[in-house]
């Protein structure tokens, strides 16, 4: 294995690596607004995916594809915030262990 | 796609800027190091001839977004976080979902990718580039994020509206 240039399987395991911490901040944390962080590294860790594959393949289509990325993640942290705050203003506390109203 | 040394610095950064977010006992230092966590981000785009993605990705996300986050923790008051999971079990589920992760993605990169030559052009990533196949190619996609930030407009006002009191008698 060549050490000496950066091809994109460095990308693709730094993804990896960044997407895992991510997807476990959801599984670990209880405070809703760490998991919605943790759920934004993950769409960062696929955004530098793609920006790196469009680079490998020469083809700025990828880069476009950010941009939806970038906008669902700013639709979906607005909603989310909204959410965390409604739940704060009933429940006093942004834990989602507490939040368990559903639960038969 | 940049020299090693830059890499390895760069990644070294940003898993240690997420590891810190994760780890975090206070919430505002969380968001703090996942802003240094997508500055680093956004040095990567540059070395991978991004550069106006760089410029959003600075101004939208460690711009727009991590001040939402950081203006509703401070809004609720919510530094102290809740901690991790209590239960040794979700801790030991979450620890095999992370490395059959991690695991799996490698050996895809491994397998699916080994060797692939990089392109020998380089892209025009020029904004009036991006923008002309975002317009050609992508128009529908297009129309339909609009349409989603219109839905997601509305459930904001849904959401944080006070109840009328003919509304608050009907609940009741």
């Amino acid at each position: 294995m060549d050490l000496t240039t950066v091809t994109i399987e460095w990308y693709i395991a730094l993804s990896a690596i960044l997407f895992t911490i991510g997807a476990l901040g959801v599984l670990l944390r209880r405070d809703a607004i760490i998991i919605f962080m943790s759920v934004e590294l993950m769409l960062n860790s696929a955004n530098l995916l793609l920006v790196a594959f469009a680079h490998h393949l020469g083809d700025a289509t990828g880069q476009v594809l950010v941009f939806f990325v970038m906008t669902v993640a700013a639709a979906e942290v607005a909603v989310g915030l909204a959410l965390i705050v409604a739940i704060f203003q009933s429940k006093k506390s942004i834990d989602i262990s507490e939040v368990n109203l559903l639960k038969g | 796609m940049g020299g090693p040394v830059l890499f390895l610095i760069l990644a070294t950064i940003s898993v240690f800027a997420a590891v810190s977010m994760l780890t975090s006992k206070n919430a505002v230092h969380s968001a703090l190091f996942l802003i240094l966590n997508f500055a680093a981000i956004a040095v990567f785009y540059l070395i991978l001839n991004a550069p106006f993605l760089a410029a959003v990705q600075i101004t939208v996300y460690a711009g727009a977004i991590m001040v939402l986050f950081l203006f509703v923790i401070m809004l609720l008051g919510a530094e102290e976080s809740a901690g991790v999971l209590s239960t040794r079990t979700g801790q030991l589920t979450a620890g095999i979902i992370g490395a059959v992760l991690v695991v799996g993605s490698f050996i895809v990169a491994v397998t699916q990718m080994g060797g692939t030559a990089p392109a020998s052009v380089v892209a025009d990533t020029r904004p009036r580039t991006l923008a002309v196949i975002l317009f050609e190619e992508f128009v529908f996609p297009f129309e339909v994020t609009g349409v989603l930030l219109l839905v997601a407009v509305v459930g904001l006002y849904v959401m944080s509206r006070k109840l009328t009191n003919k509304e608050r008698m009907e609940d009741a």
